[in-house]
């Protein structure tokens, strides 16, 4: 009580305090370091050995910008450049018009068999994306069933990319647009309803421009999917060149790296035009839901809940008859003349391919990713979120997390080639094996993951640490006992993103197998290389059935880990 | 209370957050077994001192010493006290044993042990039977016992309490109020409770440090600190108080509009105007008779029933309005009603005086 009347100057300025550091911190600084290192050396020097490729010529010396003079000299290559963008815009165009129909019906209308439909819409999320390209050779093929639709037109070229990309690209921005049109305030129709709005301009004024950032996101999203898609145009693309296959050409087939590195270089640019977009979208975009916004409840309208339903019905129809041909395709003696059923192209090792090593070599590969990355990502996302102090490196580490995003899986590949193909790289030694694949696959799929565990985390209440540490309990008991089981339904949806997206994925391991690592979808590739569609189909239909197996097994064990912690879970 | 060595020193802690200070040349000094309530509005630094005692968030500058030791740069992991957040953080996949028991396991003591220390701490918060439920199975009030008694566990030397009972409702809060008081005076235990409630600090604390802006305005008992606010923002503050303009006359009289009142010795030295404060309760009107020493004719403008009193919107005949608390007895007896006019006295030994508002502002800002 005596010091509070002391004026303040009447004292030296107190020396500012520097906190103990303690082992533990230590450990935290470490643990950190090694995830700063272990990004380093899966993302970032490999980006950089890719970057730096693309400004040297053959004999390693640097030449500037020669390389991409060279490209835009050569009017070939600008002509698949051009390619790309026209097939991604209108590929753009036709999915996010169908995403947002059918996201309109799920969220908007009371039509009937809306689960089952939202179920069928995610469906491709499960096949590689050569599958739909195969099917649809199956399909509009020169022995295809409904070849006559295309009035004569070819469907290997831009019809049968945009057509296989739809396909690949729908449920990505379905996903998106049902968050978006979820999101609403039925205030805001009551509002306008009352101002005697006609019907239309509630649609233009209310729902269109509630969605509108939805929408531009879901359009980038789809625009770079599609723009960077290795598998639909490698199957079906035929002559059409679009810049995902003149990379894989060009280093695979041409040995040119320095052209390889310029190609892909430019597969980033829509992840650039994203970034930008987004940071314009970001300041304009506000709330839309206040705290107090009532959600909206669709109303039945016969008319039209029977229209979207029949559209809905179409849209799925187009999605099951892709899939359920590549399924028949696999199961026919001979398309199409002998359409009786038989099991021989199922087996492997019969149709002159490696049989079934290249199955179990996906599988391999997609369990240590899920298992092994899981673990880094969510440690990793713990580490970043969780913990106090090195504001500065944490902040970094976030930012590189976020980096896998931006890269299509072919300029990963690539990068992984530059950087651990070097002779004088001492990691040299992991190229051509498992290993390569798998931090090659977790480095792919890693932002999405880190996003989910960041998500969870926040969710869990920040004190815990605190009073872990007022109980003198060390922090990874803390990690251990609460964290983990609390964020468990995260981790097992991160592991089994992983594990799929693993079992599915083309474009970055494609540079990356050795004939001991084949993976099953790459198989399936060469072996429709190599003429043997119905075989092709099969594998791709055996990563399909992998896929929803483990997505039903998700399913049950959430249900049972739900059922054992319903105890203490919030209902 | 100089004689005695304080528990816990608070020199000169200052805290910024970039540009921003939250906390500015705080000092204090708490006794052991006191409990003391950070009180003050929101924003005001109370949970960032907390905090700072805690080792949550270091100070940026500034010596905290508890029992003798520096603990100023100490981590919390090395620190003496236990606490409990307004969220409560309980762990929702541990059962409350496992909660209460969960600083004790891996230490010294032995299964049997800690199963017996645990149902000695339910017990003590009212809680046996429950060691096997979740906390989300558990009402507010439980919850919260169930973070005290975890709080509790290690035998801390502090106890620290951030908004404890803020997210319960009236009820179950007063009632908690009044049993976390009682353990408290049980154990003994240093306790600083962060609150923005006057009407809890007062009921709880044996002191009570107001803050405001990142510093601290008074330190004194609950008494002191609503009988003698040292500063306009504590008599505002802390209960209802009336405000009024006031000019100085001579030693010891001032002017309210006409009227004449005397305030006791040595309150108000400088000439110029002033900030008279009195609280409703304090404005007396039995027994008061027209021209009577500090006495001023007003009118009621507005009556609120209350329950066990009255509160009284008057106005003085110079126009300024002021509050007035009545009881129900004076009320029936004196027939007041709105429309009445009346003298009512402002009893010198209940004016405080404050330098002018403007002045005050300035000084603060
Ligand atoms: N981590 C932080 N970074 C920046 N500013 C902060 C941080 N923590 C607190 N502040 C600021 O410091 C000031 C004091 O915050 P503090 O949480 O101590 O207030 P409080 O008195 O506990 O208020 P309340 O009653 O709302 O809990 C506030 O203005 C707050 O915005
Ligand atoms: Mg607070």
């Amino acid at each position: 009580m005596v010091d509070t009347t002391l004026a303040p100057n009447a004292m030296a300025v107190p020396r500012p305090v520097r906190p103990t550091v303690t082992g533990e911190d230590w450990l935290v600084r470490l643990c950190l370091l090694l995830l700063g290192l272990y990004l380093v050396l899966t993302l970032v020097l490999p980006l950089y050995t890719l970057l730096a490729k693309s400004l040297q010529d053959k004999e390693g010396q640097f030449v500037g910008l020669a390389n991409f003079a060279r490209y835009f000299a050569d009017p070939a290559m600008l002509q698949s450049f051009g390619n790309t963008i026209f097939v991604s815009a209108i590929g753009t165009a036709i999915t996010l018009l169908m995403a947002f129909l059918y996201a309109y019906a799920l969220t908007r209308t009371c039509m009937k068999g809306r689960g089952l439909f939202r179920a069928i819409a995610l469906i491709p999320l499960l096949a590689p994306s050569l599958l739909p390209g195969l099917a649809l050779v199956y399909l509009f093929g020169n022995q295809g069933i409904f070849k006559s639709l295309l009035f004569g037109h070819e469907i290997y070229g831009p019809i049968g990319i945009v057509m296989g990309e739809v396909f690949f690209a729908f449920p990505h921005a379905l996903i998106i647009l049902v968050t978006a049109l979820s999101v609403a305030d039925a205030r805001l129709y009551e509002a306008a309803e009352s101002l005697r709005a006609r019907p239309a301009r509630i649609f233009m004024t209310v729902t269109l421009s509630g969605c509108r950032y939805g929408l531009v996101s879901a359009g980038l999203v789809v625009f770079t999917l599609i723009f960077t898609d290795f598998g639909v145009p490698k199957v079906i693309g035929g002559s059409y060149n679009v810049l995902a296959t003149d990379v894989y050409r060009q280093v695979i087939g041409q040995f040119n790296f320095q052209m390889g590195a310029v190609v892909g270089l430019l597969l980033l640019l829509p992840a650039v035009l994203s970034f930008a977009v987004d940071r314009i979208i970001q300041r304009k975009q506000v709330a839309l839901l206040s705290a107090r916004a009532v959600p909206l409840q669709p109303k039945p309208r016969v008319l039209i809940d029977r229209l979207f339903f029949c559209l809905v019905a179409a849209m799925a129809g187009f999605l099951l008859l892709v899939l359920g041909m590549a399924l028949f395709g696999s199961l026919v003696k001979l398309w199409p003349y002998n359409l009786s059923l038989t099991l021989k192209w199922y087996d492997f090792a019969r149709a002159g391919t490696d049989g079934w090593g290249p199955y179990f070599n996906s599988l391999r590969m997609a369990a240590l990713v899920a298992v092994i990355g899981t673990a880094i990502i969510f440690c990793g996302a713990y580490l970043v979120e969780k913990t106090r102090g090195a504001g500065r490196l944490r902040a970094l580490l976030h930012l590189l997390a976020m980096i896998p995003l931006a890269v299509p899986g072919i300029v990963l590949g690539l990068s992984y080639i530059f950087f651990f193909n070097a002779p004088n790289n001492p990691l040299n030694f992991i190229y051509g094996t498992m290993t390569v694949l798998v931090v090659n696959t977790i480095c792919h799929f890693y932002t999405v993951g880190h996003l989910t565990a960041i998500t969870a985390l926040k969710q869990v209440d920040n004190e815990f640490e605190s009073v872990a540490a007022s109980l003198k309990v060390p922090l990874y008991r803390t990690f251990w006992r609460v964290t983990v089981p609390v964020c468990l339904p995260a981790i097992l949806d991160i592991s089994v993103y992983l594990f799929v997206n693993a079992m599915t994925t083309v474009s970055a391991v494609v540079f990356l197998y050795s004939a001991d690592t084949k993976l099953m979808s790459i198989n399936a590739i060469n072996t429709d290389d190599a003429g043997n569609t119905a075989s092709a189909c099969a594998m791709g239909m055996t990563i399909v059935a992998t896929s929803a197996v483990l997505k039903g097994l998700h399913s049950l064990i959430m249900r049972r880990v739900e059922r054992r912690t319903q105890a203490w879970r919030k209902r | 209370m100089t004689g005695r060595t304080p528990y816990l020193r608070i020199e000169h802690v200052s805290k910024s957050f970039g540009d921003f200070q939250a906390l500015k040349d705080i000092s204090l000094e708490i006794y052991a077994g006191e409990f003391v309530c950070f009180l003050g509005p929101s924003g005001c630094g109370k949970t960032t001192l907390l905090r700072a005692i805690a080792g949550l968030d270091i100070q940026s500058a500034g010596t905290i010493i508890q029992n003798g030791v520096d603990i100023s740069a100490l981590p919390p992991s090395q620190r003496d006290f236990g606490i409990v957040f307004q969220s409560y953080a309980l762990f929702p996949n541990l059962s409350v044993a496992d909660n209460v028991g969960y600083g004790l396991v891996g230490g010294k003591l032995s299964g049997a042990e800690i199963h017996q220390r645990v149902g000695d701490l339910l017990a003590m918060v009212g809680l046996t039977g429950q060691e096997r439920k979740y906390p989300s199975q558990l009402s507010g009030g439980q919850q919260q016992r169930v973070a005290l008694a975890r709080a509790l566990a290690m035998s801390p030397g502090l106890l620290l309490l951030d908004e404890p009972l803020s997210a319960l409702d009236a009820r179950v809060r007063q009632h908690l109020r009044a049993e976390l008081r009682q353990l408290q005076r049980r154990l003994e235990v240093t306790t600083i409770m962060v609150t923005h409630d006057q009407e809890e600090a007062l009921a709880i604390a044996d002191r009570i440090v107001v803050m405001n802006e990142g510093r601290i305005e008074q330190i004194g008992t609950p008494i002191d600190i609503y009988r003698q606010p040292e500063a306009s923002f504590v008599a505002d503050f802390v209960g209802q108080m009336n405000f009024l303009d006031v000019e100085h006359q001579s030693d010891n009289v001032i002017r309210l509009g006409d009227a004449i009142l005397e305030i006791g010795a040595g309150k108000f030295s400088r000439s110029g105007s002033a900030t008279l404060c009195i609280r409703p309760e304090d404005i007396q009107i039995r027994g008061v008779v027209p021209g009577q020493a500090n006495s001023v004719p007003a009118t009621i403008e507005l009556m609120e029933f209350l329950g066990s009193f009255c509160r009284a919107e008057l106005r003085l005949v110079c126009g300024r309005r002021l509050q007035a608390d009545f009881s129900i007895n004076a009320m029936r007896d004196l027939s007041l009603a709105p429309g009445q006019e009346l003298t009512i006295s402002l009893p010198a030994d209940r004016i405080r005086l404050f330098p002018a508002q403007t002045n005050v502002a300035r000084h603060h800002g």
